[in-house]
């Protein structure tokens, strides 16, 4: 069973076609959320090229996600980062049978059409690109593939989820090799969900109007969020995520899976540190398995990552506000 | 006895298919828990199993890893009941290969004798649902929830089909062994669930 909470029945994305006679429905929230709810418990790899998507599928990654330039890379290249080449996408996607995901810019509807044009399984609307909108996001209705997007707070995320999100993830801090980001991003969430929680329980729908109020979002979602206790789409961790311990923390914290961005193709034991994190992330509450997990990589060639305070570009802020 | 319902819990929707067989449970008002199962030991206790969906890769990877490929293969030739959904069935399937990449190498229980190709009906954007029935089984329609599913060109001769698709087959039975390409556990229609449950009850007793 599956939460449809903030489910638009009328979306422009969804497309009722007969199929040789036979009545069918795609683009709904059942199915877009379901895919989502299919990669639960998995690693999400940031990929580059075929070669790097052939590694994480053989690590046992549950889809790729085609950039141009791993986060860590955008961050010392400077410039404008967009989508990345459709024909590498298309190449990476003709080669690898787990799920295709690709980023767009903040706000860019064209480049997200032009990737559900190509057919990736997933458009991440994604903050490691320069936004091309800082007051609007894409409105995700619109689309018959699936869109996940980044928040740093439960307003944040509700305000994605009412747009069309159909996945979230923490924004972290992306291409650091820092996971503090993520990790206060997802206590945060969590914190914020047991008030909502306990407010809704204790009765005080003035409260609730309060909050709604304070999120930018609709009293109803705010409502109904309170009552499940947890957001109503897959939640996943993402930025900085290096180490397998680093996924097993995260995990432990009720996150549903793991995007990692630089940590893998960053680091020296790509191949070993792919197969590591998707152990650890399978396996977060044995801990003799991710102490397992942790010992195949060396961390020596652990990306060597940032601190984020000494940073110029705080990827987690675009388009925080909107 | 109390009924032991399993979900492997490596990769994908698992609890989304443990709040369906509990409310199945519920609904019959049968003696029986349902839990999450990973370990070979874990296994070892269950009177029946579903395969739940997500990346068949990944399950068949890490459960390779982990020792269970082996001790849920022996479990259900000895005649566990098990339901394998959408990449659940490709675990079951005696072989796979993807409709663009083709056949990759892949760890799977090679227990059912079928025929299967993934990401059957397109990528993400061609997911679909649609009113399917399952006669057989004693139920007229059901919501089918697609999402890239894979689908079955040909069984082995003791293989029952159950339903099929614009002549793609969805649904197969073998004895204890069931195989869909959709997610009933996605939808609050648990018919599907409670048929297993009921057949896991009778096996058992």
């Amino acid at each position: 069973m599956l939460p449809l909470y903030g489910e638009r029945t009328n979306a422009k994305g969804i497309i009722s076609e007969k199929l040789n006679s036979v009545d069918t429905l795609r683009g709904s929230s059942t199915l877009k959320r379901g895919f989502a709810h299919m990669q639960k418990n998995g690693v999400v790899m940031d990929v580059t090229n075929v070669e790097q998507a052939l590694i994480a599928q053989e690590a046992g990654a549950v889809s790729v996600m085609v950039l141009d330039k791993l986060p860590s890379e955008v961050r010392k290249a400077g410039g404008v980062a967009r989508t990345a080449s459709i024909r590498i996408i298309e190449e990476i996607m003709d080669s690898v049978t787990i799920p295709v995901m690709a980023k767009c810019r903040i706000g860019h509807v064209n480049e997200a059409l032009v990737l559900q044009e190509t057919d990736v399984d997933m458009i991440d609307e994604s903050e490691v690109l320069t936004p091309a909108d800082e007051l609007h996001h894409i409105w995700k209705w619109d689309f018959t593939t699936p869109v996940v997007n980044g928040a740093r707070s439960l307003a944040e995320a509700l305000r994605r989820i009412e747009e069309g999100a159909s996945m979230i993830r923490t924004k972290g801090e992306p291409g650091t090799g820092n996971v503090a980001e993520a990790i206060t991003h997802i206590k945060k969430v969590n914190d914020e969900l047991r008030t909502i929680k306990s407010i809704y329980d204790s009765g005080d729908n003035q409260d609730l109007v309060r909050i709604a109020r304070e999120f930018k979002v609709s009293y109803d979602i705010v409502e109904q969020t309170a009552k499940l206790g947890r957001l109503p789409v897959v939640n996943f961790a993402a930025g900085g995520i290096a180490t397998p311990a680093d996924a097993a923390y995260l995990m432990s914290l009720g996150c549903d899976g793991i995007f990692v961005g630089s940590g893998i193709f960053n680091a020296d034991d790509a191949q070993e540190r792919a197969n590591a994190i998707v152990l650890a992330t399978t396996f977060w509450n044995e801990s003799d398995k991710v102490k397992e997990a942790q010992k195949m990589i060396d961390e020596r060639q652990s990306m060597l990552g940032l601190d984020v305070k000494t940073l110029d570009l705080r990827m987690q802020d675009r388009g925080g506000s909107a | 006895m109390s009924l032991n319902l399993g979900v492997l819990s490596i990769q994908g929707d698992i609890l989304e298919n443990i709040l369906s067989v509990q409310s199945a449970i519920n609904a019959l008002d049968i003696n029986g828990t349902v839990t999450s199962v990973r370990t070979p030991d874990e296994i070892s206790q269950v009177d029946g199993l579903i395969i739940p969906g997500g990346e068949s890769t990944t399950i068949g990877q890490l459960s390779l890893a982990n020792g269970t490929l082996k001790i849920l293969k022996e479990k259900i030739e000895q005649g566990m009941p098990v339901l394998g959904i959408c990449a659940g069935m490709v675990m079951l399937s005696k072989t796979a290969q993807d409709k663009v990449v083709g056949k990759i190498d892949q760890p799977l229980l090679e227990i059912l004798d079928i025929k299967l190709e993934r990401n059957s009906f397109g990528r993400q954007r061609e997911s679909f649902e649609t009113d399917i029935s399952l006669t057989s089984l004693g139920i007229p329609t059901f919501n089918g929830v697609f999402i890239r599913a894979p689908s079955i060109s040909d069984v082995g001769s003791d293989v029952e089909i159950l339903s099929k698709f614009n002549e793609k087959i969805i649904a197969v039975k073998k004895d204890n062994i069931i195989g869909v390409a959709f997610h009933p556990e996605l939808t609050t229609d648990t018919s599907l669930h409670k048929y297993f449950v009921n057949l896991a009850n009778t096996l058992k007793n």
